[in-house]
């Protein structure tokens, strides 16, 4: 007797709909466990997260300060996804558009006129990000390099130049020896809604529309989606992959370049510590969580975010581990992943195991040679 | 070479093998993951959880061998969820893998700020340490004698582990059985060699081994739980089995010129000079891109692909056609 899966006629849109909630409630119970063990009600901890996060004005906006950089980049690596590129670049394609700005915001903003010192420094931070990612593009495209590997590597060179500029170069000479660029001008800064939360928001949810509204509606759009689905087709309908390939991700660098420059104008207002934090990585939760639909990505970037920050205020609030965040995420995201599978096919256990093809040892030792 | 040349090569070959221990480790489990057709990226969870789990346990108890022993066993289960979700369920291995390395990532700091005694930080505290055990007579040859022959004893466990590695890999019958699920499932299964088990058993050896990194780390290398204590090395793990091309004698060459180059920082830093040490941590990096661009060029000209065939397909038998 054994379990196998059985391919449904159709996919099960109830499941769809039953397998976040599920997982929900699994991480959660998981969490609460691990409270449990170190002697916290979970209640508690989890009525605490959750006033962190979405309590208050202050507390919302600080779950958007966090929830930004994860949608722009969300949109930015589920574009790449959509065609089965695996950009794991967006933490450093994020770092050089910040980087970029701040090359805006310190220097050129002397010589440009104020009002166009931020756009610039848009402008060029998403270009930085754009081209960042299209190192690992053109390998990929033009000579089949891994891109997994490629884009991973490229965050640390990334991260690594990012942090030897505001250590060296630029730290700013009247920091006291502290690392980070000197404050940017106002002229660069990017304007804020309430709190820290900043017009960034504005920025993601212009780019979702545009991102909906060309893959549901345009050629390029639905060239992306056949080539992600079915690639061999594509092919036989002469779509152009790795140009394809060069563009999309030209775009999704562009996109992850644009959170770093928020992350820089908008909320640290100088360069130092703590612009890569690892919502690059988190990205990628975030895109497959939404299944790669732009509103989506919001949607999730924003709860994301609201576990991120309920994980800070209980470790001030309580003295818990903010890293609590983290755990929920992945034990979130373990049973969505394993769940999407019941979606399309069913389990069904049959009765005996049929013994055909099975060869000798021997004869699967020469075959293999 | 002068006698001061010689200590310095000795010190920066030390420093290699020790710095390169924990990796070697990682490299060598994801080489048996990989190969049998299963790209698992959560080994920096992996390790970050062999770490904390080996400090804690040795903190707790006093024993290191109780303390490897649980770090072994805590990746093994890391890596298991990996397999359940990415072999039985199919589930999308590079996400899988991903989520991994968070989640182990976030339960590693957790755990690290609640383990200590009366559930304190483990962060600052010290415990038992693996110390180095210099083989006689071995480590008094010059040069090489006190870098290879006085070290700890999971280093030691390299010097077995390696041979023992490429021998089963390229000699043995499972071996053998192990490339063709990663080769070529489909043909695998038809001669009767059992896909899902054969996966499962390497993903949770890659899991073990890079719980022992972890260990290594924890018990010999930083000789401490820090948060962020693997500081990417899992990544770099992944990124030496491509540079091994899925070789276990050739991540020896990776896993020491990574550890050589943090030898060579490590001792230009001492003598003050005057190349950022930025500019020197990126060159593994670029590396990495430099070998993996060259090795694909040079596989797609000799049609002579090292990656294991199904890397990353989950096999499905009714799948068919």
């Amino acid at each position: 007797m054994r379990i196998v899966f059985e391919k449904r006629q159709e996919v099960s849109r109830t499941i769809r709909v039953l397998v976040p909630v599920l997982s929900l409630v699994f991480a959660l119970i998981f969490g609460a466990v691990l409270l449990l063990l170190s002697g916290v009600n979970p209640l508690v901890a989890y009525a605490a997260m959750a006033q962190g996060a979405f309590g208050d004005v202050h507390a919302l906006a600080e779950t958007l300060v966090k929830a930004i950089p994860l949608m722009l980049t969300g949109l930015g690596v589920s574009i790449a996804f959509r065609m089965l590129f695996w950009n794991i670049g967006a933490e450093g394609q994020l770092a050089m558009g910040g980087l970029a700005a701040t090359w805006v915001a310190l220097y050129a903003s002397r010589s440009l006129p104020g009002w166009s010192v931020v756009p610039a420094a848009i402008l060029l931070g998403m270009i930085a990000g754009a081209l960042w990612a299209a190192i690992p593009a053109v390998l990929r495209a033009y000579l089949q390099v891994n891109e997994t590997i490629t884009t991973l590597m490229m965050n640390y060179i990334a991260i690594l130049l990012v942090s030897h500029m505001y250590h060296g170069p630029w730290r700013d000479p009247e920091g006291y020896g502290f690392p980070g660029t000197a404050r940017f001008p106002e002229v660069a800064w990017l304007p804020r809604i309430y709190d820290r939360a900043h017009a960034g928001l504005f920025l993601a949810l212009i780019a979702a529309a545009i991102l909906w509204f060309v893959l549901q509606r345009t050629k390029w759009g639905f060239e992306l989606r056949i080539t992600g689905e079915n690639p061999k087709a594509a092919r036989y309908i002469g779509i152009n992959i790795p140009r394809l390939i060069l563009v999309a991700m030209l775009v999704s660098g562009g996109l992850c370049g644009l959170a770093g420059v928020c992350e820089v104008t908008g909320v640290m207002r100088r360069l130092q510590q703590g612009l890569t934090v690892g919502y690059g990585y988190t990205a990628i939760i975030v895109a497959w969580m939404s299944q790669l639909n732009p509103w989506g990505v919001l949607l999730v970037g924003f709860l994301l975010a609201g576990l991120l920050v309920g994980g800070d205020q209980i470790q001030m609030a309580m003295g818990l581990p903010a890293a609590m965040g983290l755990v929920l995420q992945g034990a979130l995201l373990f049973p969505m992943l394993g769940g999407s599978l019941f979606a399309e096919y069913k389990l069904r256990i049959v009765r005996s195991e049929p013994q055909d093809a099975v060869l000798s040892h021997e004869s699967v030792a020469k075959e293999a040679k | 070479m002068s006698a001061l040349d010689l200590s310095l090569l000795t010190s920066i070959l030390t420093i290699t093998l020790r710095a390169g221990t924990s990796l070697l480790y990682a490299t060598i489990g994801e080489i048996y993951a990989e190969r049998s057709g299963v790209l698992n990226l959560g080994v920096e969870g992996m390790m970050m959880v062999g770490a904390v789990s080996a400090f804690a346990v040795g903190y707790h108890t006093g024993s290191l061998l109780l303390a490897v022993a649980v770090a072994l066993i805590a990746g093994t289960l890391m890596a298991l969820i990996h397999a359940f979700l990415s072999i039985t369920l199919r589930a999308n291995q590079v996400v899988s893998g991903l989520t991994l390395t968070l989640f182990g990532t976030g339960l590693a700091s957790f755990l690290g700020q609640r383990l200590g005694p009366g559930g304190s930080r483990l962060v600052g505290l010290v415990g038992p340490s693996l110390s180095r055990l210099p083989i006689p007579m071995l480590s008094d040859l010059p040069l090489v004698g006190p870098s290879l022959f006085n070290q700890d004893i999971l280093t030691y466990g390299l010097y077995g582990l390696v041979p023992l590695a490429w021998w089963y890999l390229y000699k043995t019958r499972p071996g053998l059985y192990m490339r063709s699920v990663g080769e070529n499932p489909q043909t695998a299964d038809a001669m009767g060699i059992r896909v899902g088990a054969n996966r499962y058993l390497y993903t949770m050896v890659g899991g073990a081994l890079a719980g022992l990194g972890g260990a290594h780390l924890s018990l010999a290398y930083t000789k401490g739980w820090t948060e962020n204590i693997t500081g990417g090395r899992g990544w770099i793990a992944v990124a030496l089995v491509i540079f091994a091309m899925w070789d276990p004698l050739r991540a020896v060459i990776g896993a020491a010129l990574f550890g050589g180059i943090n030898a060579v920082q490590f001792r230009m830093q001492a003598a003050g000079t005057t190349i950022p040490a930025a500019l020197l941590n990126m060159l593994p990096y670029i590396a990495t891109i430099l070998v993996l661009v060259i090795i694909t060029w040079w596989e797609t000209l000799r049609k002579r692909i090292g990656a294991p065939g199904a890397l990353g397909v989950p096999y499905a038998r009714e799948e068919k056609g």
